[in-house]
């Protein structure tokens, strides 16, 4: 469960995060929606321990994120925005790496590896260098290794960022896998289709601010909109920097 | 720190150090330039550069000395006379000045027709030299040649003294006796000035791909985010980062090393008379030398890597960074200034002071051995606090 209360964080004079709270749940799917420059990645990186900050207070499963930065990065699995691999490894060998830097150690490195590579499908791909590898293939690699110390909370940034429809669809299969197992899956999109089709609760960000939360029906009961489009242009002021 | 967080921070420095070898070996580039054509650069060019040297001084001072002679005929005896000292006379340029202009010669010896005349009756007999002092491959042609000029004079006027019933021990009141206190070792010094600079050299090469790949490489990689989201601290991810660019550095300066051994048996020392001491000796002192060095470099390295926003940016300042280990190599060879103890202490000099007391066969005592190492050290534990410290910014992690 992640709790975060208060959370400010500026750079130089712009105010990126302006007093964000809320709460994702275990076994519940939180959405962070809100168009391009809402500070949704700003909060996660603080939610990761990447960045601190300026105030407010952050809890992953009870332990302060500001302060326990190394305990707190047991208890997450973080796919940021960037998700980068190492080239010149293997996938296998991409996965172990942050294995072993969750001090994991021979046997238990490859049985996890193991595990991952046939939870996400990957085979075909798992002893290929990955270089030349496709979003896809690239997401799915990036999600085994911040999966491969079985973390309780998952925190993915603009997960289905350039990946096509299989790839998309078998994404929210396993988020939602991972929700039914017990954990607390929190992922931030500006993508509406996406955030209705997966979430179980949705925190609507602009301007650094949060400016309403709910399960989607209790959003548009709220806003009296027919859709969930009109509900967050009507909640966010204007349509702009969300995609449909 | 507790016990255990030592030993999880300990698995995982070794755990990232590991990663980055092996990744690192997979690289052609990095492979090339740390472990094949930086330890060779520096020993082949240093044996070319002395072979190249030695070779024109050795061959200069016995092969015969060509050179165009103008008015041969009238002066057949001075011609035999230079031709017993290895002078060779080539046939007569129109043109003395154009011929020198031109490079066709080095020097022109221009014997005028009063030569005759003046010689018989006793008078001093001019011989024109043409050559251009600004021209470097003259000086020795034109030297040798005025020596066998002199040497012929002076036979020649001890010849009429002892006619004219004179010792010939008159034309000499005072003589100047050299006594050159240079040794043949002593005397390559200033060759050997340069071989520092090539170890320092090999050291910085070995680790700068490692240094740029592991900091701005990995962020433009977008990989670097993802790494500090694993529960290891900073200091730990740039203690392993650090401890593979040694590892290259230290690997590329022992290759090094050993084709300096390789060349230095084919380097035609013997010929100079002097002891050229690149053997295990040398190599195991010159490694000690260099170990806290490596260090420094490379935490300096990937300090300006991490500062760097890109590649590219790390690669021109890394070149610029380049530069600096030359100035101890220059400061030395322009201004030789007596090596006192304190310089020792003083990274990179120290290094370049050692490493011309070892080449010069005089052995380094413990004392200024150590002033190297903890001078040098202090200054590296010093740089990686700095390193450390910036490795711990937020500004670090976010690529964009």
């Amino acid at each position: 469960m992640i709790e975060v209360r208060g959370l400010r964080k500026a750079f130089g004079t712009v105010q990126a995060v302006d007093g964000v709270e809320f709460i994702a749940r275990d076994g519940a799917i939180t959405g962070l929606l809100g168009p391009n420059g809402a500070g949704k990645t700003t909060t996660l990186r603080m939610l990761y321990t990447l960045m601190r900050p300026d105030a407010g207070s952050i809890l992953v499963d009870g332990l302060d994120a500001v302060r326990n930065t190394l305990a707190v990065r047991e208890h997450l699995g973080v796919l940021p925005d960037a998700r980068g691999l190492y080239k010149r490894l293997t996938a296998r060998e991409n996965i172990a790496y942050f294995a072993r830097l969750h001090g994991l150690s021979g046997a238990a490195v490859r049985a996890r590896v193991d595990e991952m590579v046939a939870l996400l499908d990957m085979q075909d791909i798992a002893a290929r260098r990955t270089e030349g590898f496709s979003q896809g293939q690239r997401v799915k690699v990036a999600l085994a290794r911040a999966l491969v110390h079985d973390p309780r909370n998952i925190i993915l940034d603009e997960p289905g960022n350039g990946l096509d429809v299989m790839a998309t669809r078998a994404l929210r299969a396993f988020l939602r896998n991972l929700r039914n197992e017990g954990r607390c899956v929190l992922f931030s999109s500006h993508i509406m289709q996406e955030v209705a089709a997966l979430c179980d609760r949705i925190i609507v960000i602009a301007h650094g601010r949060v400016v309403a939360e709910g399960s989607p029906d209790e959003l548009r009961a709220r806003t009296g909109a027919a859709t969930l489009e009109d509900a967050f242009v009507s909640l966010i002021g204007s349509g702009e920097g969300l995609a449909a | 720190m507790s016990k255990g967080r030592f030993r999880t921070g300990l698995h995982a420095a070794v755990t990232v150090y590991l990663k980055e070898v092996r990744e690192n070996l997979r690289d052609k580039r990095t492979v090339i330039n740390a472990l094949i054509t930086g330890p060779l650069l520096g020993p082949v060019l240093f044996g070319m550069i002395f072979s190249f040297t030695l070779q024109r001084q050795l061959a200069e001072a016995e092969k015969p000395l060509p050179v165009p002679v103008v008015g041969a005929q009238y002066a057949p005896n001075l011609l035999h006379a230079l031709e017993a000292q290895g002078l060779v006379a080539k046939p007569a340029p129109t043109d003395p000045a154009a011929a020198i202009r031109s490079h066709a010669a080095r020097v022109v010896m221009v014997i005028p027709k009063r030569f005759e005349q003046a010689w018989r009756k006793g008078e001093p007999a001019g011989v024109e030299l043409y050559y251009d002092s600004a021209r470097q491959d003259s000086g020795t042609p034109v030297r040798r040649l005025k020596k066998m000029l002199q040497a012929y004079a002076s036979t020649l006027a001890a010849q009429r003294l002892l006619v004219r019933g004179l010792s010939p021990v008159l034309m000499r009141p005072v003589v100047p006796e050299d006594r050159d206190l240079a040794t043949p070792q002593s005397r390559s010094a200033l060759m050997f000035s340069i071989l520092p600079y090539f170890f320092v050299l090999t050291v910085f090469l070995g680790g700068m791909y490692l240094a740029i790949d592991t900091t701005a490489g990995e962020r433009e990689r977008q990989s670097l985010e993802p790494l500090l989201s694993n529960p290891v601290g900073r200091g730990t991810l740039l203690a392993g980062k650090l401890a593979a660019t040694v590892s290259f550095a230290l690997v590329s300066l022992l290759l090094a090393t050993a084709a300096f051994g390789v060349v230095g048996r084919f380097l035609p020392v013997e010929k100079l008379d002097i002891v050229l001491d690149l053997g295990p000796r040398f190599a195991a002192y010159l490694m000690l030398l260099m170990l806290p060095l490596a260090v420094l470099l490379a935490t300096l390295q990937t300090l300006v890597s991490a500062y760097a926003k890109s590649y590219r940016e790390a690669q021109t300042y890394l070149s610029i960074l380049m530069l600096l280990p030359v100035i101890p190599s220059l400061l030395l060879a322009v201004m030789p200034v007596h090596a006192k103890p304190w310089m020792y202490a003083v990274p990179l000099l120290g290094q370049q002071l050692g490493i011309m007391d070892l080449v010069r066969g005089e052995g380094i005592g413990w004392p200024l051995l150590a002033a190297v190492l903890a001078g040098t050290s202090l200054a590296a534990v010093l740089a990686f606090a700095v390193t450390r410290w910036l490795y711990a910014s937020e500004r670090l992690a976010v690529s964009t």
